[in-house]
């Protein structure tokens, strides 16, 4: 309720402000909704075709038959027969929840870690941002890749292995924010009336870096699914018979003198998705800006 | 000092120093400072630029930056606060001893509602339940003379004016229920018609029974709220006073000096500002004798030699720190 009587004010609030400074920003509003179209088709994709994932079409004359309207596989089959309409829907489900999830997981990890750094400061901070320090020393590849064998190839994994590495950044850029604001008077403010550290940093500090938060999120998304992309492509990521972007990709680059589309389709979304996602991060960056405003 | 004639302090400083480590070496931004404070009673603490009055007050607070270090006694209600535990100092922040801040523009936090800003400190502490602390906001904001209090909850903190936003942290302060009011510069960025509404508040605020400490380098603001004085100067106490005194009879001649330095609005145009000749001690300076001494206009050799002790004189229980202080009566001579 509150929330609506804020939205009627006639003063407007930061993310008010932002989201009229997004919606003038063509490129940002033309990459939301074709984000929205594909996240769409990802969800609902695989039911408006009558076939499934794994069922191989042996009707068709050769088991990787080239798009057509005709028979039902708009997209064409794979080398297995298998429709590549249905495949390309569901390894874009699996692709966005990964990043989803895995930037999620990063954007937590990260935020907690640096505000609390940031904020208390001084010796803490620097043995927090050291351990950070170390484990930017880890290749990053060799890190998951370890993760994957000790723990067995699972999704859940997938996404905790990319999220656990993927905080770093978000730490250090959260830290360096925090560490500005705590010179702020209203966290003295704060301080002075009593309230315990964690609560300034939840309350005063975290909702004050959001901003920044939220945009380096949209760019650590298409950073993801291309990770996932090359995890699949070596064999760690997704297991069949689900399927990601980066698997079909992979599958397709075998084929692609044969039968081009199983590649070019699967790219064609991905990079559909890889181009909205960094065109809606640039415009949220715009948005969010403060100098930006006039 | 008789313990036994005197009601307990509410405030008692004992020797306060503050000292900073900085990439030059030691700086002290506060030396020796004593000052005892009742409740129902206004002091106000001036100074120039530099001279330790907020690292005073931060330093009551446990507020100083981590470079900082105080060492002394500071006492609220008889605890000891120097040295406390941070959540033992929470314990008295906010609940004990509130802080107004100097700047109404920076100390609101920006993403917040004045009503979560006003009803946090109760809520986080349990104090009281959603309806109790937002019916407690509404009435603190009537009491600073907010009006509409109900969509003022609502409103961010840059949705208001300035003089609005220093009584909304004024509420916030007095939510919790203080016994001791710390006010940094009150009414520096605010102007004139604003500032005269926020000295009527806290005015108010000491009617009601509260300590309240303010800082200040306007004398103007010392006129019209305090019942005693402190003179500050490079980190020390050099002239204590009731207002009346002080300004009647100023006997450091720093003291002096800063009345004479007041515009008067009854100076002809043509007349000249009289301002302090030489600059303020840079903290990092150290003096064997009186700070004031390179700037005094009555200094003589001894003064740059020993330091004057802080030392009662006349009956009224004023205290000063001066080797020749101005004879009672000296100083409105001289600006007649």
């Amino acid at each position: 309720m509150a929330e609506a009587l804020a939205a009627t004010a006639p003063v407007q609030g930061l993310w008010t402000d932002a989201w009229q400074r997004l919606r003038r920003s063509r490129a940002a509003i033309v990459a939301a909704t074709l984000l929205l179209l594909v996240i769409v088709l990802a969800v609902v994709g695989p039911w408006l075709s009558a076939y499934t994932v794994e069922q191989v079409d042996w009707s068709q004359a050769t088991l990787a038959t080239p798009p057509s309207l005709a028979n039902g596989h708009w997209f064409g089959t794979d080398a297995n027969g298998r429709d590549l309409f249905v495949r390309v829907w569901i390894g874009t489900r699996m692709s966005l929840l990964v990043a989803l999830l895995s930037t999620l997981v990063s954007v937590m990890i990260g935020v907690a870690w640096g505000a609390t750094a940031g904020y208390l400061g001084g010796r803490v901070d620097d043995w927090m941002m050291r351990f950070v320090d170390v484990l930017y020393a880890l290749p990053y590849m060799f890190f998951v890749i370890i993760l994957t064998v000790v723990f067995g190839r699972s999704l859940v994994l997938i996404f905790l292995a990319i999220g656990a590495v993927g905080w770093l950044t978000m730490a250090r850029i959260v830290r360096g924010q925090a560490l500005a604001l705590r010179q702020r008077e209203f966290v003295e403010a704060a301080i002075a009336l009593g309230l315990p550290t964690s609560t300034i940093i939840a309350r005063h500090i975290v909702p004050n870096v959001l901003g920044t938060v939220i945009v380096y999120a949209t760019l650590t998304v298409p950073q993801v699914i291309l990770f996932e992309s090359f995890l699949s492509f070596l064999g760690l990521g997704v297991q069949e018979p689900l399927t990601s972007l980066g698997r079909l990709v992979a599958e397709g680059a075998l084929e692609m003198e044969s039968s081009p589309w199983l590649l070019l389709v699967p790219s064609a979304v991905l990079a559909t998705i890889l181009l909205c996602l960094n065109f809606l991060g640039d415009g949220l960056r715009d948005a969010l800006d403060p100098r930006q405003r006039t | 000092m008789t313990a036994t004639a005197r009601q307990e302090a509410l405030l008692e400083v004992r020797n306060l120093d503050v000292r900073f480590k900085t990439a030059q070496g030691e700086v002290q931004a506060v030396s020796g400072v004593s000052l005892d404070m009742q409740a129902g009673e206004c002091l106000a603490i001036v100074g120039e630029s530099g001279s330790g009055k907020s690292q005073l007050l931060m330093a009551c607070l446990g507020l100083l930056a981590a470079n900082g270090t105080a060492s002394g006694s500071v006492r609220f209600a008889g605890r000891e606060l120097l040295g406390s535990s941070e959540r033992d100092l929470n314990g008295v922040r906010g609940t004990g001893i509130a802080l107004l801040p100097q700047d109404p523009l920076s100390s609101l936090t920006p993403h917040l509602r004045i009503g979560t800003l006003l009803t946090e400190g109760l809520l986080d502490r349990g104090l009281a339940t959603r309806d109790e602390a937002r019916q407690r906001a509404m009435r603190a904001l009537e009491d600073v003379d907010i009006s509409d209090p109900a969509a003022r909850l609502r409103q961010y903190p840059h949705e208001l004016s300035g003089g609005m936003r220093q009584r909304v942290a004024l509420a916030t302060a007095l939510m919790c229920g203080p016994r001791l009011l710390f006010a940094d510069e009150p009414t520096t960025a605010l102007d004139v018609s604003v500032q005269a509404r926020v000295i009527e508040l806290l005015r108010g605020v000491r009617d009601r029974g509260l300590g309240v400490l303010i800082i200040t380098h306007d004398l103007g603001v010392v006129a019209g709220l305090a019942d005693r004085v402190a003179v500050m100067y490079a980190g020390r106490i050099v002239e204590t006073a009731t207002t009346a005194e002080l300004f009647r009879d100023p006997r450091h001649p720093y003291t002096a000096a800063l009345l004479a330095a007041v515009p008067r609005l009854d100076d002809s145009a043509q007349s000249r500002l009289q301002g302090i000749a030489g600059d303020p001690p840079q903290p990092a300076d150290r003096f064997s004798g009186c700070a004031f001494a390179p700037r005094c206009d009555y200094a003589v050799d001894a003064c740059s030699v020993q330091r004057p002790e802080l030392r009662s004189i006349a009956a009224g229980g004023g205290t000063v720190a001066c080797h020749r202080p101005l004879a009672a009566g000296a100083a409105a001579e001289a600006a007649t």
